[in-house]
This record gives C-alpha cells, structure tokens and sequence, in this order.
C-alpha cells in the first residue's frame, strides 16, 4: 500500500541526514507538509506559552483588589494581545498545523497541494507576531483596545502602535488565507482514488468546511482593520459618528468576521475528537453522516448569528429575536455530535489513555461552555451576562477545555505516529488531571462572579469578588505550571521512548496508521488504493 | 511523484472568492446605511427637513419627548438643551431651543449629531428645521440659541410612549469648509 522511500525517514527535530539544505535552512525553505506542520505546531506551542505569560499578568494583577503590579494601561494592553495571540497565534496555527501534518497523510496525498505557497504562509507569522510583540515595547505601549478593537476605541483614543496592530492582523489574516486556500486544494485534487467525499475521515471534512469559513471571513476581517486604519490616520469617517459613520457600523463588520472564527477555532476540535473517540471506544463513529452535515449546518448558520454579540446596542427587538433563535439553532446541529461521541461510546470496549482523556474532558466542559452560550443567546438574560466575567468564562470553556484540549488530545494521539516513540503515559496522565482541575478552579468560578455583576476588563474590583478571585488566580497559575508537564512529555517523547507501531492505537483507522511510525520523510509518492 | 493535477482553476476561484469577500466587507458599509434608511435601527433621523402637509394630530395619543444634549470628550463648548422633556401629541409641530456656547478665545466650528432611541422611532421623528443640518460657527465666548422643529408622525407604531432625541456635539473647527453658514442668533432663520 505505501510505497515507502527510504533514502530519507528523518523528519525529525535534530536529525538530518544527507538530503537537502541542513540546518536553519532545511526549516527556512522546507516545503514539506509534515516540516510545516512541525514549524506550526512549534509555533503555536511558544505563541501559546507567551500569550499563556500574559494570562499570569492578568491573573497576578486580579489576584488582589486594587492595583498592585501593573499599571490600568499595560493590563489593558495585556488583555488585548493575550487576546490576539491566542487566538491568531495559537489556535489557529496549532489547527494549521495539525491540517499540514494530518490531511495528506489522511487522504493518501504525497504533500500539500502548493508546497511552496505552504512555506510562505508559515514563514511570514513569525513577522507578524514580531511586529505585534514589538508594539507592546513602543512609547505608549501595545494596543490596549481589547482583541476586538471596537471604534471608536482603535480609531480615536488608541495609541500610534495601532498601525503596528493592523499591520501584523493583515499579515496573519492572508497567512490564513494561503492556508485555507492549500488546504481546499489539497483535499478537491489529491485524495487518494477510491477516497469519495463520504470516505473522508471527519478531520479532513471539518477542515475543508473550516478553510471554506477562512476564506468567507479573513478578508472581510481585512476590509475592517483597513477601516480603523484609514480612520485613524487617513481621515475618513466609517465608524466616526462627526464625520456621519457609525460605530455601530464596527461591531457589526467585526462580528460578521468574529463570529464564523469562533467556528474556525472549533470545528478542526470537532474533528480531532471524532477520530479519538472511536479509537479508544474501539467501534466505528457513530452518525458519519449525520456529522459532516452538522459541521456544514453550523459553518452556514455561523453567518446569521453575528448580532448576539451587540445584544446591548440598541437593536430593535425583532433583530433580537431573530439573532436569539438563530443562534439557539446551533445547539441542534452541536448537540447531534455531542450525541453522536457518546452513542460511540456505547457499549465500547473503551480505555483511557491521555488522549481519550482530553477527548472526554473535551466532551463535558465543551458542552458546559455551550450550555453558557445557550444562556447568553438568551437576550433579555444578555443584557444582565453582558461584558461580566461569566462571558469570559463561556468562551474559555469553549476556547480552553474545547479548542485548546482538543489540540493537545490530537498532539498525544498523533505524537507516536509523528516522532515514532510513545510519550510518557504517567506524565501524560499527571499533565491531564493536573490541567482538568486547575482549568475548573481558574474557569468555573468565573460564572459566579461574572453573574455577581464583575465586569470583564478592568484591572481592579469590588471587594466581594476578593476570595473568588484569589481562588482563579490560584487555579491560573496552576494551569499554566500544569503546560510545562506537557512540554517535558513532548521532549522526552521527541528525543526517545518506547518504539511506536505502525498502528499505534490497536482500535485506530484510516490512512495515516498504515505508514511506518515516524512516516517516510515523502509518503504516499504513489497513491494508496482506498476500498 | 505523478504528475500533479492542474490546481490554478480552483486556485483563480479562490482567490477571485477572497477578492470579493474583501470587497463585501466595505460593501457592508453603504449596505449597512440603506438597511438604516429603511427599518431605522440604529437610530439616525433624516438630514433632510421634513414638511408637515400630511400632519393630522392624534389627540388621543400622548407621546413623551425626552431631550439630551452633550459635548463631545474633545469639545470645549457648552452644550444643553432650553426643554429637558415635553408631551406632544402625536403630528403636533413643537418648537424647542438647545443653547451652546464657545467659551475659548478661539471661533470653532461644531456639529451637532442627533440619535434617537428607541432606534425604530428614528423613522417617526420629523424634524422640519433643525441646527443639527448645519455646522454652526460660534467666534470667541459667543452664545447662540439653535432653534429644533418638529412633529411626532401619528403612524408611530402604539408601543412607543417614549423617544428620547439625544444629541452630541463634535468639534469640526479642523475639517470646516471656511464659507459655511453661521447660523445667526434666531427664533428660526436658518431653513434648508
């Protein structure tokens, strides 16, 4: 089935043998998939672990009312860019990456489909995020307008390092979009014969639907930075109310791009947990179909819910409505694959090693974090929930112990085939229980004092919000000491251990189990045949 | 390797599909204010001056008018309105005045900028004169009384007892057209 050559089998991280530039140059001019998927994933590790810096600022400042460490302004800025990271940075590359790594090995293609436009969009996030990074060390300091830079805060009362912003947001955004564009290609061109749309395996399919969202999205996200940009130096007027634009106009532009990510940051975890959890259950995934249409109903809907973000800016109740049922739709298609993981888990001879756990625990708290925008749908509850700490709690519960549990549920999963050595089991399992409790004591309590009425952003609160924050800074910093257990199982996994087999998992399937562990440096050079 | 398959059809469709993606996110703008225009949401009334020939007042009904008035953060000026709240009937022709004085040692051009909540009532609100179509120039500590002129339009859906016109001032002294109309100190001069 795989034709294997085997002059080169080093895709790994120290080595390199006799082919090609060695050395920095071999990463600088790689336009191997599986060297680029490495180069994200490493990546969106460090990118993870700077943003996660900045979560410990955060959490340091609020761990007592009051300003003690930091002044208003830098921990505004620390929001923001913690924001941007996370999301722009580490997420989203970490899913690029597993796509580079994953998708041609999944559909039996030798590579991606434009190798070389794959390097470029690496090899130009690191500028970005270079440029971004530097702003926060400029007179006046970073952007301090929040992730979202709403008008006229980005336009009017931001500093000069705003250029700086939409400048690195531009650069991240066409990345994305090489990106989405490879890998639309990839999987429309290159799928083995015999590899129908229905024989797709669900990380591929979520992919496809995702990069379709990319390429929907990024450039309107685009289009609005160049806005705040013209704004704020050119003199034009789009969201500047004096010169007869609307800020209203930004969130409604914003949303439109914001939205839709949300989605981009959670289908690919949709479909790394579709691949787990057969795995471990040992039987097939149950509703195959019922999946793919899923993910296709909530990339659609993803367009028509915008607005439940503006709740409180004064829209008509019929716009309400219309964004409050809307947005209640997509628990069907969303409750139909949590269904759809627990039906295959039925009566499965299941075990629970690492990366079943993340999937599991992905299962429940992504769940919770959906429970919680079930209830910030709600729009009269909305105006209450608006811009507390339980908002912040929703999105870290779908973003953390969803987006994030699912990328290191797939980094383990995926690792033994990648590297061609097991990881650790008991440092896996100590990083998982470590991460699950601390990820609930830093979270949880966030709906609680969210509800109590503790505003989001704001460097100081009201004293009865005291213990309760002491308590998520605590669980704050045990979280981010709990990452440096994963980053110890991935070097000992990366430089030994124990010898992986091909199939690694007794109850995997699909392609990428039938090359050898760690694959041939070029694999499937000619196709496999898929029955 | 085989020889690839053609990828650049697909390649031109996606690009072409981001190009237009681009160019939907600015055309969210003028979209967006044809979508304003016709359902009134967020609040913007006409520039234009409305006429009042259809006017029939609707003495059954009695509609709170709330009135707001505020500087912008980078405007000197004092700004407020003579009336803070009034009940008209609805298609009754009210005048009121907003006073604002420059207090500076400079002449300064503003803008005043209504917005009417609830947003939908935007659509009802007739102004027949207002300041707020015109940039006002007030020289060094000069006080001005700008006269607002309106009706209610008795089509005003029943669930509305309240509209609340709010206005903020902007400084526009840097992008005046130099040759803009002064609006004289009046009980009503400055029509469209």
């Amino acid at each position: 089935m795989s034709t294997v050559t085997h002059d080169h089998d080093t895709a790994h991280h120290g080595e390199h043998h006799h082919h090609a530039p060695s050395g920095l140059k071999r990463w600088l001019y790689t336009t191997n998939h599986k060297d680029i998927g490495t180069l994200y994933l490493l990546f969106a590790l460090t990118m993870f672990f700077i943003g996660g810096a900045m979560a410990m600022v955060i959490r340091a400042e609020l761990f007592q009312p009051g300003l003690q460490l930091v002044q208003a302004d830098f921990f505004n800025q620390m929001t923001t860019v913690h924001g941007l990271i996370m999301v722009f940075g580490a997420v989203m590359p970490a899913f690029t990456g597993l796509a580079n790594w994953l998708i041609p090995m999944m559909i039996g293609a030798p590579d991606m489909a434009l190798p070389r436009m794959n390097n470029w969009s690496f090899w130009i996030l690191p500028f970005a995020f270079a440029i971004l990074l530097a702003s926060l060390f400029m007179e006046g300091g970073g952007p301090g307008f929040g992730w979202t830079f709403y008008a006229p805060l980005s336009t009017k009362y931001s500093g000069d390092s705003t250029a700086l912003f939409v400048f690195s947001v531009h650069i991240m955004g066409i990345s994305s979009i090489m990106g989405a564009i490879n890998v639309i290609v990839t999987i429309f061109n290159l799928r083995a014969p015999g590899m129908t749309w229905m024989k797709m395996p669900l990380f591929v399919w979520t992919w496809l639907i995702t990069a379709f969202l990319l390429i929907a999205v990024m450039p309107v996200l685009a289009g609005t930075v160049t806005m705040v940009l013209t704004d704020k130096y050119f003199g034009t007027s789009f969201f500047d109310a004096a010169g007869g634009g609307d800020p209203v106009l930004f969130q409604h532009i914003f949303w439109f791009f914001g939205h839709p990510e949300v989605y981009i940051m959670i289908l690919p975890a949709f479909g790394i947990v579709s691949s787990i959890v057969p795995t471990f259950a040992r039987k097939p995934l149950f509703g195959y179909a019922s999946m793919v249409y899923a993910t296709s109903s909530i990339a659609l809907l993803s367009f028509l819910v915008w607005a439940h973000h503006m709740f409180t800016t004064g829209m008509p109740v019929f716009a309400e409505l219309f964004f409050m049922y809307c947005t209640m739709l997509i628990a069907v298609p969303t409750g139909v694959k949590v269904f759809n993981w627990v039906a295959t888990m039925w009566k499965g001879a299941m075990t629970f090693e690492v990366p079943m756990m993340f999937a599991l625990a992905f299962i429940v708290l992504f769940t919770i974090g959906g429970f919680s925008g079930l209830m910030l749908a709600i729009t009269p509850a909305d105006f209450q929930y608006h811009d507390t700490y339980f908002v912040v709690a929703h999105f870290h519960y779908v973003l953390v112990t969803g987006a994030i549990f699912s990328i290191i549920a797939a980094a383990y999963y995926w690792l033994p085939k990648w590297t061609g050595h097991m990881y650790d089991e008991t440092l896996g399992q100590w990083h998982f229980w470590c991460s699950l409790i601390s990820v609930n004591m830093l979270f949880f309590p966030m709906h609680f004092v969210g509800l109590a009425g503790m505003p989001r952003r704001i460097p100081d609160y009201a004293l009865q919000f005291a213990d309760f924050n002491a308590f998520i800074s605590i669980g704050g910093f045990a979280f981010g000491l709990s990452q440096l257990l994963f980053v110890w199982v991935l070097v000992k996994c990366i430089k030994g251990g124990e010898k992986a087999t091909d199939q690694v998992w007794e109850g995997a399937e699909g392609l990428e189990w039938t090359l050898s562990s760690p694959p041939p440096y070029h694999s499937f050079t000619t196709p496999p045949e898929v029955k | 390797m085989q020889r690839q398959p053609d990828h650049l059809p697909l390649i031109k469709r996606l690009l072409l599909a981001t190009a237009l993606m681009f160019g939907f996110g600015f055309a969210l703008v003028p979209l967006y204010d044809v979508f304003c225009d016709l359902t009134g949401i967020n609040g913007k009334t006409s520039t234009m001056a409305a006429t009042a020939d259809k006017a029939v007042v609707d003495a059954k009904r009695t509609i709170t008018i709330e009135f707001l008035a505020r500087p912008n953060a980078d405007m000197p000026w004092l700004f407020a309105p003579q009336t803070k709240k009034m009940t008209v009937h609805p298609g009754e022709i009210k005048l009121v005045y907003y006073e604002a004085q420059n207090p500076t040692a400079a002449t300064m051009t503003g803008q005043a900028v209504p917005s009417v909540s609830p947003g939908q009532a935007a659509l009802y609100f007739n102004k027949m004169e207002c300041f707020c179509f015109n940039q006002q120039v007030l020289t060094a500590g000069q006080k001005l009384l700008m006269p607002l002129q309106f009706y209610v339009d008795p089509a005003l859906p029943e669930h509305f007892s309240t509209i609340t016109l709010s206005y903020t001032l902007y400084d526009m002294t840097k992008h005046a057209p130099a040759e803009t109309v002064t609006a004289q100190v009046s009980t009503g001069g400055n029509d469209e």
